[in-house]
């Protein structure tokens, strides 16, 4: 168990020698610095360089430390950027939808709801921004528990109240329906924290593909799920809601995968 | 946004298309009859600095993009000129340009709406009235903005020109008409029209006949031969005689405020769209007759169907609103993005005493003083960079509330509620404050593009897609809509703390030049 990574362990002091005095440094002053073969020192640099901690200069060929390095310490996604980038695809995901949509993420032991577009019909509706929604029934909250090792931690100690009998409140019940959520890449909430209403949300994932939020659709059951099978949700909903958080997802960067 | 964001084509057939030639950009964005945008293409032009205050754009690279995305637009949405059933335009307005409508050369850059090159020109017009010579016939004050100065001076420095213009053989348009010419065919057999909302940004339209005012002409020395055909913002204007929409009708013009004033479907009086983005452009319908502001504001043509009388509206802007945003991440380094002002905002209750007042370069509507400057007013020990975060938010939604006491001044007609767009609505903490000071709801649209949308309704209905304007009001989505939550008090005594603030700005630079 004590031994080290060698390779990880020579990343490090790289990236000690571009912090140190002189800023940019060519492969050979690296290579020699650390007692290293070119090529090895070259392969472990263009790693550093693919993750961000290390970029060359493109005119010198030098190299010097990468901004990923200055976001590592101040990571999160500011939730008013998260609205933003997100304010044209949930606008379009409740016109086609038909259903009012939410934006979430995770505060504290709940959803924290960020952003809210309203269901595009003439009835008089509440802004319902800075509300917090639980994390073990709703579908945004499934989906968070589901890709977010913190949100999952608070999710298992949490009490877990039964909103309704529809409600999983056993953590091995929880367990599989996270498992599912990951299996397909959404959740849904069918009369689980609503009597009534059914949701369906998916994740939005930043550059680093880490998850920053979950986008849902939020309606009358009758509406959200096939007729006459309270437990189907309506196909087309399922599929406007992911397309609407691949998109987002790619406008903060996130690549295919 | 970017650039690409087509959504998957729904909605089926017919569609409407329009083109945003706009001040950085040109767009062209396909709509479904419900008003969904299909497909979207845009394209950048260069911003051309020949020397400070001056701005400038090469028209024909300009009419270039406009080609390029009309046809990426089509081709996004996977549909050909017969699924489309007219074609809308809406421009930056007021910027202008004259070509040889032999060649269909520009005789020189279009000189854009901000350029201040003919500041002196105007002084010089303003003879012994002043700024408000022509306020009367136009409902403007003389000012570098509008075309007709740019147009003098284009026929004073470009050699040659005058005579050529005298001659018959210039044409003098604003991007509508650029764009509209070229669309139909350019130097072979183009159609030379503008609309009266553009005309109605050129100093030289009499607001109430809606014709050139000969009288103006004359006195800014400016031949008659030059100028558009004065028509309504829907009517077919012609056809599009090549390209990727060849053989539909152009149906549609309107300057990007008005059009933003259409899509937001402020269709009676008293209705008023608030467009929020690096500046602030509020205009209110004010029915069938021009209002004259007695309090700073423009009097302009709001919009014109067909051979319905015109509707009029008032305008104010704000000069600086979202740039103090850019101010405060770019020069002050207080923030990374513009997102998180409200976010250090919301980290406090209230300005903690501190009022902050952008008169970067001067006080704009309702005061007009350019001897004023920005001020950071009721500092104490006790006050952080929150603080001021939250009075920059502040600024802008004060800002509106001065405008909007103008119109109802001028107009007589209050405020029922806010339809606003652009950028900035996305800062909740903005909207729910605007609400707050003008005690008075706040509503956002769910389509953002008012401005396309505006063209594409106005085009729409000339060409019959839609009946009228009932059915593009059942086209109308609020997304989401902020209530006033402020006791009067408060918002009494703020406002006054506010005009204090106002009132340290003025007579800040002396003896100007």
């Amino acid at each position: 168990m004590a031994r080290n990574i060698q390779s990880l362990e020579r990343a490090a002091a790289m990236l000690r020698l571009l912090a140190g005095g002189e800023r940019r440094l060519g492969l050979s002053d690296i290579s020699s610095a650390l007692g290293l073969a070119k090529g090895t020192a070259h392969g472990i640099l263009r790693t550093l360089q693919q993750e961000g901690f290390v970029e060359q200069d493109p005119a010198s060929g030098r190299y010097q430390l990468g901004a990923e390095l200055l976001r590592l310490g101040n990571s999160y996604l500011d939730v008013h950027e998260l609205r933003a980038r997100a304010l044209v695809w949930t606008d379009d995901l409740a016109r086609s939808s038909g259903e009012s949509v939410y934006l979430g993420v995770l505060h504290q032991q709940g959803v924290l709801i960020v952003h809210h577009v309203f269901r595009p019909d003439d009835s008089r509706q509440v802004l319902e921004v800075g509300a917090m929604h639980p994390l073990h029934s709703t579908a945004l909250g499934k989906v968070l528990t589901a890709y977010d090792p913190v949100a999952h931690s608070e999710a298992a100690e949490a009490e877990r109240q039964a909103f309704t009998p529809r409600t999983v409140t056993a953590l091995e019940d929880l367990e599989g329906v996270l498992d599912l959520t990951r299996a397909r890449g959404w959740a849904a909430d069918v009369e689980e924290t609503w009597e009534g209403v059914a949701s369906v949300a998916a994740p939005i994932h930043d550059r680093r593909r880490m998850p920053v939020g979950a986008v849902g659709v939020t309606g009358a059951v009758e509406r959200v799920c096939r007729d006459g099978e309270p437990g189907e949700l309506r196909p087309e909903i399922v599929a406007a809601v992911r397309d609407c958080a691949r998109a987002v997802s790619r406008d903060l960067g996130a690549g295919r995968f | 946004m970017s650039d690409n964001h087509s959504t998957a084509s729904h909605g089926h057939g017919p569609f409407i298309a329009a083109i945003d030639q706009g001040t950085t950009s040109s767009r062209c964005i396909v709509f479904d009859k419900d008003g969904r945008i299909v497909s979207v293409d845009q394209k950048e032009h260069e911003q051309i600095f020949p020397k400070p205050g001056w701005v400038e754009h090469d028209a024909k690279e300009i009419w270039e993009n406009v080609q390029q995305v009309v046809a990426g637009a089509v081709e996004k949405a996977g549909i050909t000129a017969k699924d489309v059933k007219a074609i809308g335009i809406t421009n930056q307005r007021e910027t202008t340009l004259m070509w040889d409508k032999n060649t269909g050369e520009p005789v020189h850059n279009a000189i854009v709406w901000q350029d201040t090159r003919t500041d002196g020109l105007c002084r010089e017009l303003g003879r012994n009235v002043g700024k408000d010579r022509f306020r009367r016939e136009t409902g403007l004050p003389l000012a570098s903005y509008f075309a007709a100065p740019k147009i003098r001076w284009l026929l004073d420095n470009v050699e040659g020109l005058r005579e050529r213009a005298e001659a018959g053989d210039i044409l003098f348009g604003t991007m509508d008409s650029w764009v509209i010419w070229n669309l139909t065919g350019g130097a072979e057999g183009g159609v030379h029209v503008t609309d009266v909302t553009n005309a109605s940004r050129t100093l030289l339209m009499n607001l109430r006949k809606l014709e050139w005012d000969q009288k103006i002409l004359h006195s800014i020395d400016i031949p008659a031969a030059v100028l558009p055909e004065i028509r309504s913002s829907a009517e077919v204007y012609g056809t599009a005689a090549a390209g990727a929409l060849a053989g539909v009708p152009v149906a549609s013009a309107l300057g990007d405020q008005q059009a933003a004033l259409f899509g937001q479907t402020c269709y009676d009086k008293g209705e008023a769209k608030s467009t929020y983005g690096t500046g602030t452009f509020m205009l209110m319908n004010t029915g069938d007759e021009p209002v004259n502001s007695y309090n700073g504001l423009l009097t302009t043509v709001g919009y014109r169907i067909g051979d319905e009388p015109p509707v009029y509206a008032l305008e104010g802007s704000i000069a600086v609103t979202g740039s103090l945003v850019q101010w405060m991440r770019d020069q002050m380094g207080l923030i990374n993005s513009a997102a998180e002002i409200e976010t250090l905002a919301s980290t406090v209750e209230d300005n903690g005493g501190a009022y902050f007042v952008p008169a970067f370069s001067g006080l704009f509507a309702p005061y007009w003083r350019s001897d004023a400057r920005g001020v950071i007013a009721g500092l104490t020990r006790y006050v952080t960079k929150a603080h001021i975060a939250r009075a920059v938010l502040e600024a802008t939604a004060w800002q509106t509330r001065e405008i909007t006491d103008a119109m109802t001044k001028d107009s007589g007609v209050d405020l029922t509620s806010l339809k606003v767009d652009g950028g900035m609505t996305s800062n909740n903490l903005l909207m729910q404050t605007i609400s707050d000071f003008l005690d008075a709801p706040v509503v956002r649209p769910m389509v953002a593009e008012t401005t396309c949308l505006g063209a594409a309704y106005a085009a729409g209905l000339a060409v019959g897609f839609w009946p009228d304007t009932d059915a593009l009001r059942a086209n109308w989505r609020r997304a989401a809509e902020w209530t006033p939550r402020m006791d009067a008090e408060t918002r009494d005594r703020e406002y006054k703390s506010w005009l204090k603030a106002v009132e340290r700005t003025m007579g800040w630079i002396e003896d100007e030049e």
